[in-house]
């Protein structure tokens, strides 16, 4: 029975990625509102999760999106049903002008309100609306990962999936990055988070997982795994 | 020779060199989109050719009035191309590249094999057309009028292009040209982009197909040449540039008229490779290539 007040939900899914198993029978359950994070060492399976969520791994298992199966949905329909994925390394659209890739984030809706998001991105991001003519490879690390935040804001997304948000950005960038997601959630779009810096990310999450060799190995209160020191120890590191 | 012939020559050059951009067009926007290189391209060109013959002997229509028509066919062929053979090779895992090859060089096979079976090898050409035997003069300089419109054809079709590519469709090709995986992750459906540039790539052809049916011969293998010479205009202005196409189409136009002018009719092409073989050893990238 699919529970309606959860936005998505994952059961028991399992994907193998190059080969490799890379999902073991995954959990996981996200409410709306929601900043959910999903931790743990490299390799661990956080970003093939983001990925079969996304549609773009083969997998077993179910994957409910307002309660509706997603799992056997093609990448583009997933992402028009509400689902974003801000992907490892970006992606975005290296030869077209800032604008352009903000803009082709609404390209799959239609109605007078399509370009809405915009004012957000802009609020979010000001930067951004000063380089719009600017080629997207032009841009330093942290704002091309301003605008791969703002394209995924642009699809009118109700849960925004982050991969690694903060690599490759300048230190006294990250913060920024870090504050505009939690003002995207009080925008009232869910967020699911996976993120190599612990401190800044449990300090924003509600809740968070622990994954270890494609398995969810612990979840709960993000204040709670902060302060364990024993989970800290044993399976993040630090 | 006076100058009068050689500026002749000269401009005839480079009126069959729009026609060749414009083949070489419809190579490139394939090529740039997906990296496939479509080896059924001369033989579309062909097929445009015959449609042409075809509909003007059936209903009398002529071929400048059938170029709306003639496009949309070839769209559609372009497209059901795309959704029938090249979309399966896309799932191919191993030698996706020799696969894809193969298909398109199958489908010529066939295509010119079809074209033999049907209309038999003799070379056809269309009589009576509005433009046919007519010539436009200008300052002592007489060019005949199919190629002259042929050109301004050529000319609206990049010009078209060019247009295209500044609408959100337009957009939309140039992101998945860029990433096709990135855009379904803005809901873009890629195959339905690959397969309305194949419409478009081929449609371009098609329309240099039915300019080309207004004075040229028109055989089964027609478009083995044609097809030859886009490959070079397509490597020489580099893979992939529309802008590219445009120049090196009328670069290979121009030195073919020439070296047909100033050598031999017999050795018209050897100008042209020996043009391609020196850009290619100081620029392997072609003019405007990204590669």
């Amino acid at each position: 029975m699919a529970d309606e007040r959860l936005l998505l939900e994952a059961r028991h899914l399992s994907a193998h990625y190059r080969g490799l198993a890379a999902l073991h029978g995954v959990d996981l359950a996200i409410a709306p509102g929601e900043i959910v994070a999903v931790v743990g060492a490299n390799g661990a399976g956080k970003s093939t999760l983001l990925r079969a969520i996304a549609g773009q791994v083969a997998t077993a298992g179910e994957i409910l999106f307002d309660g509706k199966p997603i799992a056997r949905l093609a990448p583009h329909r997933i992402s028009r049903l509400g689902v974003a994925l801000v992907p490892e390394g970006r992606r975005l659209f290296p030869r077209l002008a800032v604008e352009d890739n903000l803009r082709l984030g609404a390209y799959a809706r239609r109605g007078p309100e399509r370009f809405r998001p915009l004012d957000l991105v802009f609020a979010l991001f000001p930067r951004l609306r000063e380089r719009l003519r600017q080629r997207a490879e032009t841009l330093s690390g942290g704002e091309q990962q301003m605008l791969a935040i703002g394209r995924a804001l642009m699809t009118a997304p109700r849960l925004l999936m982050l991969d690694e948000p903060s690599q490759g950005i300048m230190p006294r960038l990250v913060d920024d990055i870090f504050a505009a997601i939690a003002r995207i959630r009080a925008s009232g779009v869910t967020i699911l988070i996976v993120e190599q810096r612990l401190v800044e990310t449990l300090a924003i999450a509600d809740r968070a997982y622990v994954m270890q060799t494609g398995r969810i190995v612990l979840a709960g209160a993000a204040a709670e795994i902060a302060g364990n020191a024993e989970v800290r120890r044993a399976y993040l590191g630090m | 020779m006076s100058a009068a012939l050689i500026a002749q020559v000269a401009l005839g050059g480079l009126l069959m060199g729009l026609v060749y951009a414009v083949v070489a067009a419809g190579l490139t926007l394939i090529f740039g989109l997906m990296d496939v290189v479509n080896f059924a391209h001369g033989a579309l060109l062909m097929v445009a050719m015959y449609a042409t013959l075809l509909i003007h002997r059936a209903t009398g229509l002529d071929p400048l009035l059938q170029l709306p028509l003639v496009a949309l066919l070839l769209f559609i062929a372009g497209v059901a191309i795309y959704r029938g053979l090249i979309a399966r090779t896309l799932a191919v895992r191993v030698n996706a590249g020799m696969v894809q090859i193969f298909v398109t060089f199958g489908l010529s096979i066939f295509l010119v094999g079809a074209a033999e079976f049907l209309f038999g090898s003799d070379f056809q050409s269309i009589n009576n057309t509005l433009l046919g035997g007519r010539t436009f003069a200008l300052n002592g300089i007489i060019l005949p009028l199919p190629l002259v419109v042929s050109g301004i054809v050529a000319l609206l079709v990049f010009l078209a292009l060019a247009l295209l590519s500044r609408t959100e469709f337009g957009r939309a090709l140039e992101a998945t040209r860029e990433d096709h995986e990135a855009v379904a992750l803005i809901g873009i459906d890629r195959d339905r982009v690959f397969g309305i540039g194949w419409g478009i790539g081929t449609a371009s052809v098609g329309i240099a197909g039915v300019m080309l049916a207004n004075f040229y011969y028109i055989a089964p293998d027609v478009g083995t040449n044609f097809a030859l010479i886009a490959y070079i205009t397509v490597a020489l202005g580099g893979f992939g540039s529309m802008f590219g196409a445009l120049v090196a189409g009328l670069i290979i136009g121009l030195t073919e008229a020439l070296t047909a002018l100033f050598i031999d009719p017999a050795l018209k092409q050897i100008g042209i490779f020996v043009i391609y073989l020196a850009v290619l050893m100081v620029r392997p990238r072609g003019l405007f290539g990204r590669l």
